[in-house]
């Protein structure tokens, strides 16, 4: 279990939530949440329906903005922002439900993630010649690079509302790594997949993770993949933070037990 | 048969990444040009230029800035007509300001106005989408008509509203005005158009054309990767105004050779919209088509009859025409979409595997 005998490097805090808390209405999503994210980690985010997972990741890429609480990233506090402003910061996430340019083939939606690496301006956009042509022949380089590293080559020119389900997901784990970002989320990656392709997409989260660095926050259910791949997991129900550790620590916490199986009475 | 593309091998992302990847298309399109800039001035009448492929021309371009606007990027407008007026009258204020500017530099100044106002009234799509931001956009059509109507300096105080466009030569032909040759106003509209044609479909498949279609298919998604919605929007607003305002002052100035607001009443708009509905969404290629569709169609109509003999009075032909057009929008509509480019392309594609099915 865990992935000690790996040598990689966890490093200092990348992101770290303090105290967070957010509502809508009536309705307490998240309250007083505090955890970190070490560099170079997988950290797993998990816990019952409706606990507050995926909106702990909207806190974190800006989607939301949490009403009390702060997030720092990379030691700085931030304020109040946009979703492009996390993304330009290195922050890149996938969805639940697949949130890819429907109308795009594959190679254009994994090249929309090196958006913010072109620099080339409207002029040359129009000639598409001379330098806008060297940057878009190097970002496609990168792309083919990520493409070989998912092993989609074959779907390279099909527009991916062809494609099947389990290959959207993977593509849409290309556009997140064509931005090659810092901090990767990843919102229930394995989700109605069967298990081939929750295999296949666990050796591309541990790869992305070994090969480059990248570190990895990551919602998931499947509690077998969860405990297999994580180095740490923080336990959400109700919103609110009840376990935080090793994947063997969280396992044989009786307040995670009672949160997943319920409390005996009698 | 002859459209296959087995033994054209790729070795470079510049090739591969061309507009026509396939030496057959390439072929073609050569031709195409060879034809439109050569054999059509050479063969065609007078008549047959200034009916038909002006307005064809004309009409590609308006269409082509629509098609950016709402077929790339995903913004419903209805201001086209309004637009088009913009550039129109900006060309007729530019022109008679500075007699001495050369007219090819006043159609793109006019194209720059345009782009302006659009961005202006491409402002509320921020906060609003579909059918409210076609509202909005049409709120853009009738008050641009009103003021070009209401206000006389547009005009230039002329009394009755309507005024001619003023002869301007372009390296000593005469391009528009009474003195030009309707071939050298075909070949003037046709270099424009090929020029543009070009711009867009560099664009559209840049990065900027990828940040449109982002926009269009998912912006919650184009948000995160990084893309600024309003900064997109905005120029997808204001490339396509340019275009619509380049094609105006064409139209006012080449094809009517008179500029009045009632040729870009709201009407204009749903015209160039039904173009790309047929032509298809969000292709270059579908604006060339839709405009030729609907400029022929009506001729079309009128001409086949009589050669069959069948007598055909004008107003059967007009109610023919609407409810041809009519059924063909619900048609494209459910059935494809992406309009006649992609039954073009969906032909292609089975002809490169001809005579296998798969």
């Amino acid at each position: 279990m865990g992935r000690a005998h790996i040598a990689r490097t966890i490093g200092d805090t990348l992101l770290k939530v303090e105290n967070v808390s957010l509502g809508f209405g009536g309705v307490k999503a998240l309250t007083d949440v505090s955890f970190d994210i070490a560099k170079g980690e997988i950290r797993a985010i998990i816990g019952p329906n409706g606990a507050g997972k995926s909106s702990m990741l909207n806190c974190i890429n800006g989607f939301y903005q949490p009403s009390q609480g702060s997030i720092s990233y990379k030691g700085v506090v931030r304020g109040a922002m946009r979703p492009y402003e996390a993304a330009r910061g290195g922050i890149a996430r996938t969805f639940q439900n697949i949130a890819l340019f429907k109308g795009m083939s594959t190679l254009d939606n994994i090249m929309t993630g090196r958006l913010l690496k072109m620099k080339r301006g409207f002029f040359w956009q129009c000639l598409h010649w001379g330098p806008a042509q060297a940057e878009e022949i190097e970002h496609r380089e990168t792309v083919e690079r990520v493409i070989d590293f998912l092993e989609i080559q074959a779907i390279r020119k099909t527009p991916v509302g062809r494609l099947p389900y389990g290959l959207q997901k993977r593509v849409e784990l290309g556009r997140a790594l064509a931005a090659e970002p810092e901090l990767l989320l990843l919102d229930e990656p394995m989700a109605g997949m069967n298990l081939e392709e929750k295999e296949d997409m666990c050796r591309f989260i541990l790869d992305v993770n070994e090969q480059f660095g990248t570190t990895i926050a990551l919602i998931e259910h499947d509690m077998g993949v969860v405990m297999d791949i994580s180095d740490r997991v923080v336990v959400l129900e109700y919103g609110r933070k009840i376990a935080d550790g090793t994947p063997d620590t969280v396992k044989a916490d009786p307040k995670v037990i009672a949160a997943y199986l319920g409390t005996g009475h009698g | 048969m002859l459209y296959r593309e087995a033994g054209q091998f790729k070795t470079s992302y510049s090739a591969d990444q061309g507009i026509f990847p396939i030496l057959q298309d390439r072929i073609g399109m050569a031709i195409i040009l060879a034809v439109a800039f050569v054999a059509v001035p050479m063969v065609a009448s007078d008549y047959f230029l200034s009916t038909i492929f002006i307005p064809f021309l004309v009409f590609s371009v308006a269409a082509i800035g629509l098609n950016i606007l709402t077929g790339y990027c995903g913004q419903l407008s209805l201001g086209t007509g309004g637009f088009m007026a913009c550039g129109a009258y900006a060309a007729y204020k530019f022109a008679t300001a500075f007699p001495e500017l050369n007219i090819v530099i006043v159609f793109l100044l006019s194209g720059g106005i345009s782009a302006a106002v659009g961005v202006v009234f491409g402002v509320p799509s921020l906060r609003i989408k579909g059918f409210y931001l076609a509202v909005a956009t049409l709120a853009s059509q009738f008050f641009l008509i009103w003021l070009f109507t209401k206000v006389p300096w547009f005009v230039n105080y002329s009394p009755s509203g309507v005024i001619s466009a003023p002869p301007r030569a372009v390296f000593g032909w005469y391009v528009t005005g009474i003195e030009a040759t309707a071939e050298a106003k075909y070949l003037f509209c046709l270099t424009f158009v090929a020029v543009l044609a070009l711009v867009a479909k560099n664009l559209v498949r840049g990065r900027i054309g990828r940040a449109w279609m982002a926009i269009r298919d998912m912006d919650i998604a184009a948000e995160i990767i990084g893309i600024r919605p309003l900064q997109t929007k905005l120029l997808a607003f204001a490339v396509s105004s340019f275009y619509c305002g380049v094609a105006g002052a064409l139209w006012a100035f080449i094809y009517t050779s008179s500029v009045e607001a009632l040729a870009f009443d709201i009407n204009r708009s749903f015209q160039i919209l039904f173009m790309i509905i047929i032509g298809g969404l969000g292709s270059i290629l579908g604006a060339f088509l839709g405009a030729a569709f609907i400029v022929l169609l009506p001729i079309f109509l009128s001409a086949v009859p009589q050669a069959m003999g069948v007598p055909v009075t004008t107003s059967t032909l007009a109610h023919l025409e609407f409810m041809i057009f009519g059924g063909l929008i619900v048609f494209f509509l459910i059935v494809e979409p992406h309009g006649l480019a992609r039954l073009w392309q969906l032909g292609k594609e089975k002809l490169r595997l001809w005579p296998f099915p798969h």
